[in-house]
């Protein structure tokens, strides 16, 4: 009889934590996110912590820095007023929808690509920053474009939940594709010699090849990565708010200014292309 | 949680797979390594007492992770190219052998040291006395830590999903951010890794009771 109630015990508590969980996930899509930010004063954004030019953790200071921050900070000032306080949360691909559902942050900037499966989950504003997807390659690689990686036996590496390894398998199907946990752990594995080229939005890839000169972008862009901010589904004011906010940073020659600021000495990158008036 | 099984079934049985072989083979050569060691340890060589002691110390008490990323990113910069899944099965390895011997360790020395000396006095070596007085007795003794260490072993064989071991954490990754839907990913993740672990449990709580009897 002992062994019974041991074992219903034990079913129970298994119950018990599916439910629990269960219920933790849909508990906090129902309240006005953009009321309790303005109650607060502060948005909290979830950006990239790993990737150079958009948002990148400065080890010095503990700061993350970055297009993205700054684009944040200046959309936090027009939706909040002069005083509103931007937070910002590290996100991975991975972890930024869970955070976002579960409302630890309020939006996601973080060269996130506007895609129809992820806008069946959550909200996106209009693109802010307009990448293509590209291939990053050690200068003395006879990796000419995507083309010459569609065959057997070469390695492309990722990172995990990008939309770009799921787009890579389109034109180099042949390929074998090593999702990474990060751009940082991907880059080391293309150092170390673990796959033949490193696939991302140009964006970041440019960011990689500033700090390691070793390495260049080859064959150009091969789609188009708009990047959007997501907000919940449903938060249809926070939305508006930031695509009204977005039209007044890019008005205002705020935007070029930070489009310059973090772009204008990467080589090869068009800066005219990602003005915007 | 079914329509994950129903729509990702497949990569979700190859990282099962994939933990398997890898906690399998790193189970045999972890036992193997770790019991290796452990006699070492207990030699009264104090030289190589002192070696086994090292390589114990060194791979305790460094993490797995960097174990595994130091076989994942140097060794194939250096020496020879290693895949993810063979980093993480050899870094998985290591590790749980310093584990492994220094539970079996505990187990020789707790047998009468009596036993040891009344198998050599009665001319058997010190190899025969290990092998068929000392050892065993060990075995029995350690069995319940020594399960722990293997239920251990594979819940961190999931250390795989960072260097793209194509494991059954790395798959769940991959279908938690492809489906969006990580709750359900993970609840099922967790599901696949109580399939393996379950059944060792149990067995090894039946070993111990048969072996106690």
């Amino acid at each position: 009889m002992k062994k019974v109630y041991q074992k219903l015990g034990l079913l129970f508590a298994l119950v018990v934590m599916v439910m629990s969980l269960g219920a933790c996930s849909n508990s906090s899509s129902k309240k006005n996110v953009l009321a309790d930010d303005k109650k607060s004063n502060t948005i909290t954004w979830g950006v990239k912590a790993d990737t150079k030019l958009f948002g990148l953790m400065d080890v010095k200071d503990n700061q993350i820095k970055g297009f993205e921050v700054d684009l944040a900070k200046a959309m936090t000032k027009q939706i909040l007023g002069k005083d509103g306080k931007a937070r910002f949360l590290q996100v991975t691909s991975q972890t930024r929808m869970p955070l976002l559902r579960n409302g630890n942050i309020d939006a996601i900037m973080a060269t996130m690509t506007i895609t129809p499966e992820r806008e069946k989950q959550v909200d996106f504003t209009r693109s802010y920053f307009d990448a293509g997807q590209a291939i990053l390659v050690k200068q003395n690689s006879k990796v000419k474009s995507v083309k010459s990686l569609n065959k057997k036996g070469a390695v492309i590496l990722g990172v995990v939940g990008s939309n770009s390894v799921q787009n890579i398998k389109k034109f180099a199907s042949k390929a074998k594709v090593l999702q990474l946990t990060d751009y940082s752990q991907a880059l080391t594995a293309l150092k170390s010699g673990q796959g033949d080229a490193l696939t991302t939005d140009n964006g970041i890839l440019y960011g990689m090849s500033v700090e390691n000169p070793g390495y260049v972008v080859r064959g150009g862009a091969f789609t188009k990565e708009p990047y959007g901010i997501a907000v919940d589904q449903g938060q249809t004011g926070l939305k508006n708010a930031m695509n009204k906010a977005l039209t007044k940073v890019e008005k205002s020659g705020q935007y070029n200014k930070l489009i310059y600021k973090w772009f204008g000495h990467v080589k090869g990158f068009d800066l005219k292309e990602a003005y915007r008036q | 949680m079914i329509s994950i099984f129903q729509n990702y079934g497949g990569l979700l049985l190859q990282g099962f797979g994939q933990t398997l072989i890898c906690s399998i083979i790193a189970l045999f050569f972890a036992l193997v390594i770790g019991s290796g060691f452990a006699i070492l340890e207990v030699m009264p060589n104090k030289l190589i007492h002192g070696l086994a002691k090292a390589y114990i110390e060194l791979f305790r008490n460094i993490p797995l992770l960097v174990i595994t990323m130091f076989f994942y990113v140097v060794i194939p910069m250096y020496i020879a190219k290693i895949s993810g899944f063979a980093a993480g099965t050899i870094g998985l390895t290591l590790y749980s052998s310093a584990f492994i011997a220094e539970t079996v360790r505990s187990g020789i020395q707790s047998v009468d040291p009596g036993q040891m000396e009344g198998a050599r006095a009665n001319g058997l070596s010190f190899w025969q006395a290990m092998r068929y007085i000392v050892l065993p007795q060990a075995f029995k003794y350690v069995l319940p830590p020594l399960g722990n260490q293997f239920i251990n072993l594979i819940k961190n064989s999931s250390v795989l999903a960072f260097v793209a071991g194509m494991d059954l954490m790395y798959q769940g990754n991959v279908i938690a951010s492809d489906s969006l839907r990580s709750m359900a990913t993970y609840l099922c993740i967790g599901l696949l890794y109580l399939i393996i672990t379950l059944p060792l449990s149990y067995y090894m709580r039946y070993l111990e009771k048969k072996l106690a009897a």
